[in-house]
């Protein structure tokens, strides 16, 4: 097997199981499953799932049933950086509309799409609980709020030029 | 300024931190549990504050409390609801993001209240940051002797434990979240068993709200009875409300719940007034399930009284006339915002977020996002609005969780209170697509305070 975690992710996933009692280790698969996603490239394979499993001592079946389940969980490849945009009511009475439709045009992509150069995917995504700070995107983990035209163009290129830099 | 005991110390620099957390008095209540208190003098005290659960239901805390079973050698659990998913609703991360010790602190009176050895904070995943400033903050509390063995040497032992959930709505009802902590998917169970018999792990489990437990600690250093004197009526106490939609000043207020729903809106010291001048048009007043109400029934109630933001005053006139404190999510719709539009956005949310096992949530969710899409964008039919509350109905009271009533209040009460809206959408079809009703709805233009 190609994908496993690497001495310090093993040492997280240890500590993470060891937050529930003996015997009781699937309580860990959500932790988990984030842990996988982030350590293996922002989405889960198959086979990631089936490691995971595996780790854990439960069927293959019961992680795939939890991974389709919960949202934050990327059964496909993104981009990058994923701009989670929320669209609920709230940011919606708040200008999110308009938002979307200008990161739609400046990445020339639709929601649920990813730039050609793998950089950036649009997803519309349900109340954040950021409504006080509207509108607002979750990148990665963090949120950036207050969105407007400029700043969505700001953030833009600040993830181009962290791309370059790593280059 | 009102009475604040929540959040008293936020604006303190540093008070992220666990020495000036404690500089500042923290876990001095905390000392005084484990030490001078027994269990039941806490539990009475927090019976005694008349606190209601600040999750969305309202159901006693003390009581819910006193319901735990004690089977002889079987674990207890208390779990911590920080899944905070409801549309409107941001003010356990404010709490936890600028008071991790307080949350802390809180959980560990509790903790020690129900005997939970391992006591879990469920918080959603999309809170990543601020799971890491607990899971800091445990550090330094786990340092300091305040959470491990045998603390302060009274034989009690405690560890807290951050667990991330992966973004679903439905984990915030505590038997999803319950199932959601043992590794599984976000299924609400049947109940009864209730919680406090079989929860996690078939344990006796308690499941409250961050802004609950947060508040044992007011509860605990002033004593219930003091506590109970802040507020009116069952409302006890002081309220977080999170405001948001058109307002200047949207953010995370503390209220001790006295205060009338007009001046929590237009004064300096809350929201501030509505933006840009505009008029209010209407209010979600407790979270995205909650009814809507139009500006005139929101202010005032049916029978022409002030309406304050409390719990009895807010559902003043039941369904008909009033809506709910529910989670304090305070939602505002200005003068040229679309009730249809803000219907549909709510809608989707719910078709988005049912788990799916019961039929009429599932597809009733599906289907009411498909009519309001519809008048939307402007080819709805007449008996479209008819069917909309045929669907409501049909669902609410038939479902396994109350995430089915959730879906359905919201379609009923803009159907009830904003019929012609919807009217005016469907007679209008082309028109309705570049412009808004706005507020003809109100024969009686709304009062705007000066
Ligand atoms: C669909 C649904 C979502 C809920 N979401 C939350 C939530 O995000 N946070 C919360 O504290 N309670 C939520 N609740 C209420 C919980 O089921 C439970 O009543 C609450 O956590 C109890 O805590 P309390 O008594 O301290 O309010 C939700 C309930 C339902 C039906
Ligand atoms: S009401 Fe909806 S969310 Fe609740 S159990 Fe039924 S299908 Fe699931
Ligand atoms: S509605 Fe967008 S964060 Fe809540």
């Amino acid at each position: 097997m190609s994908l496993q975690f690497n001495n310090e992710q093993m040492t997280e996933f240890n500590r993470l199981v060891a937050r529930y009692p003996e015997g009781k280790q699937k309580s860990a698969l959500l932790p988990v499953l984030h842990l996988a996603q982030d350590s293996f490239g922002g989405w889960l394979p198959t086979e990631a799932m089936d490691y995971v499993a595996g780790l854990l001592k439960i069927e293959p079946i019961e992680v795939y049933e939890v991974a389709t389940f919960y949202s934050m969980y990327n059964l496909k490849p993104v981009g990058k950086f994923v701009f989670e945009v929320c669209q609920t009511g709230p940011c919606m009475v708040s200008g999110s509309d308009n938002i979307i439709a200008y990161i739609q045009k400046q990445l020339a992509i639709q929601p649920g799409e990813t730039t050609k150069d793998g950089m950036f995917t649009l997803k519309l995504v349900e109340c954040l609980g950021a409504c006080g700070y509207a509108p607002m995107m979750q990148v990665g983990k963090i949120y950036r709020e207050h969105l407007t035209k400029e700043k969505v163009d700001a953030i833009i290129a600040e993830y181009r030029m962290q791309v370059v830099a790593q280059n | 300024m009102g009475v604040k005991l929540l959040l008293e110390k936020a604006n303190v620099p540093g008070i992220r931190t666990y020495d000036v957390y404690r500089r500042e008095g923290g876990y001095a209540t905390a000392e005084k549990a484990l030490k001078e208190m027994s269990i039941e003098a806490i539990v009475e005290e927090v019976k005694k504050s008349g606190l209601r659960g600040r999750g969305g239901a309202g159901f006693p805390a003390g009581m819910k409390w006193s319901f735990i079973a004690k089977p002889e050698g079987v674990p207890r659990h208390l779990v911590c609801n920080a899944d905070e998913s409801e549309p409107g609703t941001f003010k356990d991360r404010y709490l936890m993001e600028f008071l991790p010790h307080l949350l802390i602190e809180g959980l560990l009176i509790s903790s020690y209240a129900l005997g939970s050895n391992d006591t879990y904070i469920y918080i959603r995943g999309e809170y990543a940051w601020v799971a890491q400033i607990l899971e800091d903050a445990i550090v330094e509390a786990t340092k300091n002797g305040w959470l491990g063995k045998n603390i302060l040497g009274t034989g009690f032992d405690c560890r807290i434990h951050v667990h991330r959930g992966a973004g679903a709505y439905i984990c915030g009802e505590e038997t999803a979240l319950i199932e959601s902590l043992e590794g599984k998917r976000g299924n609400p169970r049947i109940k009864p068993p209730f919680p406090a018999i079989q929860g996690l792990w078939m344990r006796p489990t308690v499941v409250n709200n961050v802004e609950t437990l947060a508040a044992i600690v007011p509860i605990i250093k002033l004593g219930g009875e003091e506590y109970a004197k802040i507020g009116v009526g069952r409302s006890t106490g002081t309220k977080l409300i999170s405001a948001c939609g058109n307002i200047n000043k949207p953010g995370v207020y503390e209220i001790d719940m006295t205060i009338s729903v007009e001046d929590f809106i237009y004064s300096d010291e809350y929201c501030g007034g509505i933006a840009g001048g505009k008029k209010l048009k209407a209010c979600i007043p407790g979270g995205s399930s909650v009814p809507i109400l139009p500006a005139n029934l929101l202010l005032k109630t049916a029978k022409g009284e002030t309406r304050y933001m409390n719990y009895e005053s807010l559902s003043d006139g039941g369904f008909a006339s009033g809506s709910m404190m529910g989670s304090g999510g305070f939602i505002i719709l200005d003068e040229d915002q679309c009730i249809v539009k803000n219907t549909l956005t709510l809608a989707r949310f719910y078709r988005h977020e049912s788990c799916g096992q019961c039929s009429p949530c599932r597809e009733g969710t599906g289907w009411m996002e498909k009519i309001l899409q519809k008048i939307e964008l402007g080819k709805g039919e007449m008996s479209d609005i008819d069917l909309l509350w045929d669907i409501q109905r049909k669902i609410e009271g038939n479902t396994i969780c109350p995430l089915g009533d959730a879906a359905a209040w919201p379609v009923a009460a803009a159907i009830r209170h904003f019929r012609d809206e919807f009217e005016w959408h469907i007679n209008n079809r082309e028109l309705s697509q570049t412009s808004n009703f706005g507020l003809q709805h109100y024969a009686d233009p709304i009062h705007v305070p000066a």
